[in-house]
């Protein structure tokens, strides 16, 4: 049996996870969203990630960025290695794509402020 | 002189979320904010997980952020950016004469009730008492967030986290996905100050491992810092002789608790809660001193901005609706068990029917059943499986509902079966 932790929401529910006849059997969490989270970090752990990239606009040299939706677990720091590579040139929007299906994984990286768009420095 | 109903000081969460809720109650609304973007922290908290509570999704903090700036500039709200209040006075009659600064000059306006979202500070090497040169490289996490998330500069290659607070996890996390080291976050605490999510996301996740009931006893470098040294502490939190040992890094990097900032309303003299460093407010969360309200962090230190955006709502919308009459406040007690409540007094006069509070309680407890007692007389209790001090927790209790009276005593505290 393992224990982890939830971390799907601020709760942070402690669950045991238990393989019975091929299925997984949870317990200790609080919500359906938990249960399928703990199966997920036995099978396939996925995370979200949020972090900046360079832009070519003094007023604003990075501009916040994550993914559309969770990635791999063990994808994180190839993700990582293409965020860091890329420089934003136009004034992107909230929600807009800066590299679109990332490394093939079927998620955007998207950019998640309007400070480039409205223009307003920090 | 210009005049508004309703000043709001601190364009954050709590203060947008407060314009708003004025507005949107009739007052002629202004909000007031030093930086030259709306937002606050959220800025530079790019991570996620923010408004799960408000809007049931997983945001970074600008986008939580921007929903409101959006929903702020939509209502066509007024915001002086870029300003700094330098004092506030009573005026005569009631109201206040607010001093600001902004690039246009110095200028005085006047305010019929204020709404105080002023949010925290960190603490501060200087407070945890460090001992050793003064090198760079000390930066308080907030300081080190400021520089990786907006300025686009990483502050270290290999790194020490004191404190084991949010933001600390958070940017051990930040830090190590930006390629730098992080060798260990360490706690003087027997047990984490932050969330346990945030314990297993960014620590666990990316192995960097927590040392609690160790500190940072002392720093070593003369330009920049070459080196801490660490020791186990006691159960007093103090160091343990024989147990300290160097660790070679570039940063120490500071997450040792955040306080209320409270400045303006001490000089208002509004009354501070000894217990959140807040100031003491009633149920619409108006202070001590009639027509000035607070909300958000300035209020107590929360660890979900949703909370923030709730109490700046209710702040705004009482500052919007206030007439200026005589309370009836009682104290809203509570045991040792809870290290605080919000609020913290009750005005009988006002409208309780729906009055929130937020509690924390002082040690982690299982099994265990939250109490609120009037004059002795068990009225409500609640079971929680567990509660945890860096988790605060919310509930509404509708105080119309109980026969209350200048002499009633309201007492909330926390029981713990005995074998459970």
């Amino acid at each position: 049996m393992d224990e982890l932790v939830c971390i799907v929401c601020p709760r942070g529910c402690t669950m045991h996870i238990e393989e019975k006849d091929g299925a997984y059997v949870v317990s200790g969490n609080s919500c359906k969203r938990g249960e399928q989270f703990a199966v997920s970090e036995m099978t396939a752990p996925m995370r979200t990630i949020c972090s900046t990239v360079r832009t070519d606009f003094p007023e604003a040299p990075v501009l916040p960025v994550r993914v559309s939706a969770d990635i791999p677990k063990d994808r994180i720091f190839d993700v990582m290695r293409e965020i860091n590579h890329t420089v934003v040139k136009e004034r992107v929007r909230r929600g807009d794509a800066v590299i679109q299906n990332v490394l093939g994984l079927g998620v955007d990286v998207i950019a998640t402020s309007d400070m480039l768009y409205t223009g307003e420095g920090r | 002189m210009r005049t508004f109903d309703t000043v709001v000081i601190g364009g954050g969460p709590a203060g947008l979320a407060a314009a708003i809720a004025a507005h949107e109650n009739g007052a002629n609304t202004l909000l007031i904010e030093r930086e030259a973007r709306l937002g606050g922290i959220l800025k530079q908290c790019i991570h996620d997980g923010f408004g799960l509570v408000r809007f049931g999704e997983k945001l970074s903090g600008p986008e939580y952020a921007e929903r409101f700036i959006d929903a702020f500039h939509k209502a066509d709200i007024p915001a002086m950016t870029l300003t700094f209040v330098t004092r506030i006075v009573p005026a005569q009659g009631g109201g206040f004469h607010v001093t600001l600064v902004s690039r246009d000059g110095v200028e005085t306006i006047e305010a019929k009730t204020l709404v105080l979202s002023t949010g925290c500070r960190e603490r501060t090497a200087k407070q945890v008492s460090i001992h050793g040169t003064r090198p760079a490289g000390v930066f308080t996490a907030g300081t080190a967030q400021h520089l990786t998330n907006l300025l686009g500069e990483l502050p270290t290659k290999r790194c020490v986290i004191l404190g084991s607070g949010d933001i600390g996890l958070i940017m051990a996390r930040r830090l190590t996905l930006e390629g730098a080291k992080v060798l260990g976050v360490y706690e003087a605490k027997p047990t984490p100050s932050g969330l346990t999510r945030n314990i297993h996301q960014c620590l666990h996740d990316y192995d960097i491992p927590l040392y609690l009931s160790h500190t940072v006893t002392r720093v070593f470098g003369d330009d920049r810092l070459t080196a801490v040294e660490i020791a186990e502490v006691d159960d007093k939190m103090q160091p343990l002789a024989g147990t300290e040992q160097i660790i070679e890094c570039d940063a120490l990097i500071l997450s040792v608790g955040l306080i209320p900032e409270n400045e303006l309303a001490e000089s208002l003299g509004v009354e501070i809660d000894p217990k959140t460093k807040g100031p003491l407010c009633n149920g619409q969360l108006m202070t001590s001193v009639d027509g000035v309200f607070s909300c958000g962090n300035a209020l107590h230190v929360n660890d979900l901005v949703d909370y923030v955006s709730e109490s700046g709502e209710c702040a705004g919308k009482n500052a919007a609706l206030y007439v200026r009459k005589k309370r009836q406040e009682i104290p809203i007690n509570a045991t040792k068990m809870l290290s605080y409540i919000v609020p913290q007094r009750l005005d009988l006069d006002a409208d309780n029917r729906e009055t929130v509070l937020y509690f924390r309680s002082r040690d982690i407890l299982n099994n265990c059943t939250f109490k609120m007692r009037i004059d002795g007389n068990e009225v409500f209790s609640k079971k929680y499986p567990f509660l945890r001090p860096p988790e605060m927790e919310r509930l509404t209790v509708d105080f119309s509902k109980y026969p209350l009276d200048a002499s009633s005593k309201i007492e909330f505290d926390i029981e713990v079966k005995a074998n459970g």
